[in-house]
């Protein structure tokens, strides 16, 4: 295990160097102006990373308040998409003819953008948070459902006739080993759900909403409020992170076998 | 449910298991267009042991799959003890694949104790009994290692109790050591000898090692190549499961071990 340590101090040092570089180039570019003349623009609406900071700091109250507003939405649309889509896979690969009756569809389903159609969702749904959590869910439920359907059929035949003989039911095959054989790629999905969720929920507040912050991003478009936005999309990318590493968390206590 | 089980301290006993003799009759099987298996008839008497050898892809595996109830012949009976029925084949033979498949999210222990598990016994008691295997075979102390913990023989080992506790009176053994290097093998074929003198079962032994099976069986039969048939039958000349070192150099051994190749160099060619 020693050598490893090095090398998990260069995976998180070598990033943080290069962010860091990044920041002091943008502070460099956008204190000094040469941005804003370049694109000759008024110098508040290049904000620095000081000033988002800044920013970030005053308007704290705020963009807690709305924060919690679309993690919300988040939470309850990532939860939906992985009920329904791996309830989708288990009925697809319990029953062939319901894969190969729904499978293409949605493959197809995917050629839609859900986000065109997230007006119609707010009409349906009204402007509360039951449209969000449509559309969170309906961007979310596509990798999952792929994702735990892969799963299921990774099990090995070999595995199936051993289990077979041995007297398992239906049941027993699923809950002892197509079920653990499915998990982490379960988890795999929650992954990539995770990332896409964000941009769900800011999709779905601009096609109808009063608090969130995807709807603070679109009010402050309207007032040039730059430095909120990027402050706001700071807020909006640490959600993410935050519930990308409960995923990691969650993921190493459950398939702890790996 | 398990009655080889019951008595631990069981002596060495080569009697029979009833009813569980198994009998093959012009058996055939195809996967469409494909005549995997052709009029293939095997007999094993309850409490025997009958390796079946053969070129790759005769059709050794679907074989063993038609025997233990998880395939259907084209043409001709499977029966064991005396019932063709897919169902009581699957009742009363139990499956080991080539590959120990034990399942990493599970130790050792419950790995081996799963057909108790299926079969509706709850954890502890599946445990007990599970341990009680355990030590009279070697793998006492490691009830509670991961499978990727365990040697590649440990985990055949595992793997075979996993077949044995099940209860079921005939065996089918896909190459349970070909995985194995050379020096384990030999180990795990004395091993097994000596589980089946403890716990006696109706066998049938897929191998490509024509040495392992006359070793560990009492007949062997060679499979041509595809589509299989039975070319040779071969009483093994040595009794079953004696010390290896003598036994493989024993002249009727090595007699035999000569007549089985050529009778798989011909086969091979094709029939």
């Amino acid at each position: 295990m020693r050598p490893q340590r090095t090398t998990r101090w260069r995976r998180v040092l070598l990033p943080g160097l290069l962010l860091a570089a990044l920041i002091g180039l943008w502070q460099i570019a956008a204190s000094s102006g040469a941005v804003a003349e370049l694109l000759s623009l008024e110098p508040y609406l290049v904000p620095s990373p000081a000033e988002i900071a800044q920013s970030l700091w005053e308007n704290r109250g705020l963009l807690a308040e709305n924060a919690w507003v679309t993690l919300r939405e988040m939470l309850f649309g990532i939860l939906a998409a992985i009920v329904v889509g791996v309830g989708f896979a288990v009925v697809m690969h319990r029953w062939r003819v319901m894969r190969d009756a729904a499978y293409p569809l949605i493959i197809a389903s995917q050629t839609i953008p859900v986000l065109v159609i997230a007006p119609i969702l707010t009409v349906w749904f009204g402007y509360g948070i039951a449209p969000k959590v449509v559309i969170i869910a309906l961007v979310c439920f596509f990798p999952l459902t792929i994702n735990a359907l892969d799963g299921l059929r990774a099990v090995e035949p070999e595995a199936v006739k051993m289990m077979r003989s041995l007297d398992a039911s239906r049941w027993q095959l699923f809950r002892r080993v197509e079920a653990p054989t499915a998990l982490p790629h379960v988890f795999t999905g929650a992954k990539i759900a995770v990332v896409i969720a964000p941009i769900g929920a800011v999709f779905a507040e601009w096609a109808g909403s009063s608090a969130g912050l995807g709807h603070l991003i679109q009010s402050d478009t309207a007032n040039f409020e730059v430095a909120r936005q990027f402050a706001t999309v700071v807020v909006l990318s640490a959600m993410a992170l935050a519930l990308m590493a409960l995923t990691v968390l969650a993921e190493r206590r459950v398939v702890g076998w790996r | 449910m398990n009655p080889q089980l019951a008595d631990p301290n069981r002596t060495e006993t080569t009697a029979a298991v009833p009813g569980s003799e198994l009998s093959l009759r012009g058996v055939s099987h195809s996967y469409g267009e494909i005549a995997t298996l052709a009029e293939v008839d095997l007999q094993v008497e309850s409490g025997g042991v009958v390796g079946v050898v053969g070129p790759s892809g005769c059709g050794k595996s679907t074989l063993l799959e038609l025997i233990c109830g998880l395939r259907e012949p084209s043409g001709g009976t499977v029966a064991i003890g005396g019932s063709s029925a897919a169902g009581d084949r699957l009742a009363r033979c139990a499956f080991m694949p080539q590959r120990d498949l034990l399942l990493p999210w599970y130790s050792a222990i419950d790995n081996a104790a799963i057909a108790l598990r299926n079969q509706g016994m709850r954890r502890e008691p599946a445990r007990a009994a599970a341990r009680d295997l355990f030590e009279r075979f070697g793998l006492g102390g490691f009830e509670n290692a991961r499978p990727a913990e365990l040697s590649g023989g440990m985990r055949q080992r595992v793997a075979f109790l996993r077949t044995l506790i099940a209860g079921k009176p005939v065996l089918a053994l896909d190459e349970p050591f070909a995985a194995l290097d050379a020096i384990t093998r030999g180990e795990m074929q004395e091993w097994l000898a000596a589980a089946l003198r403890a716990d006696p079962r109706t066998v049938v032994l897929v191998t490509h090692d024509v040495e392992e099976a006359l070793y560990l069986c009492d007949r062997v039969a060679v499979l041509s190549a595809r589509p299989g048939r039975v070319i040779a039958e071969l009483s093994v000349p040595t009794r079953r499961g004696e010390n290896r070192d003598a036994a493989v150099t024993d002249p009727a051994f090595v007699a035999a071990r000569e007549e089985a190749l050529q009778a798989l160099r011909h086969g091979s060619r094709g029939s």
